[in-house]
């Protein structure tokens, strides 16, 4: 009866391996609803054909193909037989350009998007489910941090912190983190006040056993389909941030592939091989990440879904 | 029912000694109790009854020290013997579900939607014993469901997926969890239909017969308490009017509340009061402007000069009865 709190809450490997369990089955039932949902299926399909472009981009394109030295295409070439979408100013393969920028773009997305949602869930949580004057010092941050405009902060970051690509995934992640956050207080101010979480403080649960046991896995699906969202905006961030040539100079991605068709006149002179793919990848994979988002959504709507 | 001597013996399990509970509202200081005596024993069952608002959820809620963290509380709370108002935050956590624990009302809300019932059922043993095995836990929870009458297989279900009757029987389940010597039962058939209700109280009270542990039942309901209970207390505006054995308080009561209380459920085989159903007028009142005096004077068809003038206290009656009226013996 007085053992202390902490052994109290850490939980036995057996409740683990029964959480595991439950997991699964979770997951196997979710994803048979999920494939219910065509346009999410078509997203996911999506997104999984750019994953593999990504992954196999050494194997699809050598890697000296993007090399501006080792080019064996003529300036700005239209699309031919050798070269599918053409060339670029320096004679590389436009086609070889987008696969390997697929991998710096979803890289720099979903990179960026882990650091927003940890953040955002951990501040939302915590402003949330708390009531004394950290929760209120951080949703005054959280409100502080959102109506600062975006760009001029990501901008600034970046010109400070130099131009690689740890910088714009750190910027990314840092800057979309409150509109996450504010979902997730919500949210979790909802749960908090459910009849369960006062049997959970009967049962002698403490704070940490509450936040973990009960909000949280009543928020979780609300960070799933708020990630997928995150995605787009941190690819479209990226796209943007490179596009204004605060990217990674040596790293080729979609939007510093867009900054380089612009400055060299692809647009004046017709080279519209040059400008349409990357343009494309972006619209597609964000496309792709807000078709899956929603069908997550339908997805952990409780009213949408049959027992 | 036992004899009117043999609880005495038991050891006390709940002891409320003097409890008052305000809360601090935008229009005033509300006093939801007012000096609350109530002592529960060992294989007891304790019956708390009143209408809405005479402060029976309050009671219960700070039992496990659960009222709202802004409350004025003062008196004792003694479970097992220890006061819960004063005891330390770690000590307070474990006297929660391993020695006292919740029957809550609406069970569908109580549960967590997200979780299947074996994982809810075995959340208190996992907080208060945390070196059971996974086995263990499993095999108890089924165990816990087969004592509240329900097949092992139901542990896979989620709330949603289970009747009203079913998820108080989950609740029943969980409260017996931590094998506690009291358990606390909110208006624990309040949104069940009547076979369902009578199922119920029949479970608790074979349980408490059978495990021996003792029970504060809160209901608004006096009938479903002369099921159960061995004694009643009836409340009125935050305090206790009437203490007595269930069979005195129903069928003799003394204090004019519960007189009232008790006329408005049919007796069975009085066929006068079944056409003719008494009632009480008028409405509880204000807590925040109570009346000078007894509290019930304003509604009493009995209430005299004096009554308006002080409030009087809990008299004891013979046959270990109390009632708090000071035309007692003029019935």
């Amino acid at each position: 009866m007085s053992a202390p709190d902490e052994a109290r809450q850490a939980p036995p490997v057996s409740a683990r391996q029964l959480a595991r369990r439950r997991r699964a089955l979770a997951w196997r039932t979710n994803w048979r609803l999920f494939r219910r949902q065509r346009s999410g299926v078509v997203g996911l399909g999506i997104l999984v054909v750019f994953l593999l472009t990504a992954v196999f981009a050494p194997l699809l394109a050598a890697p000296e193909t993007i090399e501006v030295t080792q080019a064996t295409g003529g300036v700005l070439e239209p699309p031919s037989s050798e070269f599918w979408l053409g060339t670029d100013d320096a004679g590389r393969s436009v086609l070889a350009l987008c696969i390997w920028g697929a991998r710096i773009s979803l890289l720099v997305g979903l990179l960026a998007t882990a650091i927003s949602m940890v953040i955002g869930t951990l501040v939302g949580l915590t402003s949330g489910f708390f009531e004394g004057w950290v929760a209120r010092v951080l949703y005054r941050l959280t409100e502080w941090v959102l109506v600062i405009p975006f760009l001029v902060l990501a901008i600034v970051l970046a010109a400070v912190l130099g131009r690689s690509l740890f910088t714009i995934v750190l910027v990314i992640g840092v800057t979309s983190w409150p509109s996450t956050a504010l979902l997730i207080r919500s949210q979790t101010l909802s749960v908090k006040e459910r009849p369960y979480l006062e049997r959970a403080k009967a049962l002698g649960a403490g704070r940490w056993h509450q936040m973990t046991r009960h909000v949280l896995p009543n928020v979780m699906p609300m960070v799933f389909a708020n990630t997928t969202l995150t995605v787009s905006i941190a690819i479209l961030t990226e796209t943007t941030l490179s596009f204004l040539g605060l990217g990674d100079p040596t790293r080729v991605s979609w939007g510093s592939l867009l900054e380089d068709a612009f400055e060299v006149g692809a647009m004046t002179t017709g080279a519209w091989w040059y400008i349409i793919p990357p343009g494309v990848c972006v619209v597609l994979v964000v496309l792709a990440f807000n078709l899956v988002g929603q069908a997550l959504e339908d997805l952990f709507n409780p009213r949408l879904r049959e027992g | 029912m036992p004899p009117e001597t043999a609880p005495e013996l038991a050891p006390a399990l709940l002891d409320i000694r003097g409890l008052s509970v305000a809360y601090q509202t935008s229009e005033g200081r509300l006093p939801a109790l007012r000096g609350v005596d109530l002592l529960v024993r060992a294989g007891e069952v304790v019956g708390v009854a009143g209408e809405s608002g005479c402060g029976k959820s309050t009671l219960a809620s700070t039992v496990l020290r659960l009222q709202p963290k802004d409350a004025e509380v003062s008196g004792e709370v003694r479970v097992a013997g220890e006061d819960v108002l004063t005891m330390g935050w770690g000590k307070l956590r474990a006297v929660r579900w391993a020695e006292a624990s919740i029957v809550f009302q609406g069970a569908l809300h109580s549960l967590n939607p997200v979780q299947r019932v074996q994982h809810q059922i075995a959340e208190p043993i996992l907080l208060h014993e945390p070196d059971v095995s996974e086995d263990q836990v499993v095999e108890r929870v089924a165990l816990l469901l087969e004592q509240v009458g329900l097949p092992r297989a139901r542990s896979r279900s989620y709330p949603h997926q289970l009747s009203g009757g079913q998820r108080q029987r989950v609740m029943i389940a969980m409260a017996l969890a931590c094998r506690p010597s009291l358990i606390i039962a909110d208006e624990p058939t309040t949104a069940l239909d009547v076979m369902v209700q009578a199922q119920i109280l029949d479970l608790l009270a074979g349980l408490v017969r059978d495990l021996g542990v003792g029970m504060l039942v809160i209901s608004h309901d006096l009938a479903v308490l002369s099921d159960i209970c061995d004694r009643v207390a009836v409340m009125y505006a935050g305090r206790v009017v009437e203490v007595g054995s269930a069979k005195q308080v129903f069928t003799d009561p003394q204090h004019p509340y519960a007189h009232a209380l008790s006329d408005s459920f049919p007796h069975i085989g009085d066929l006068a009061a079944r056409y003719a159903p008494a009632g009480l007028a008028g409405d509880p009142p204000d807590p925040r402007q109570l009346p000078d005096g007894c509290s019930f004077a304003p509604r009493c068809p009995r209430a005299a000069d004096i009554c308006r003038v002080a409030e009087p206290p809990l008299l004891e009656l013979e046959g270990s009865r109390a009632a708090a009226c000071v035309r007692v013996g003029e019935l």
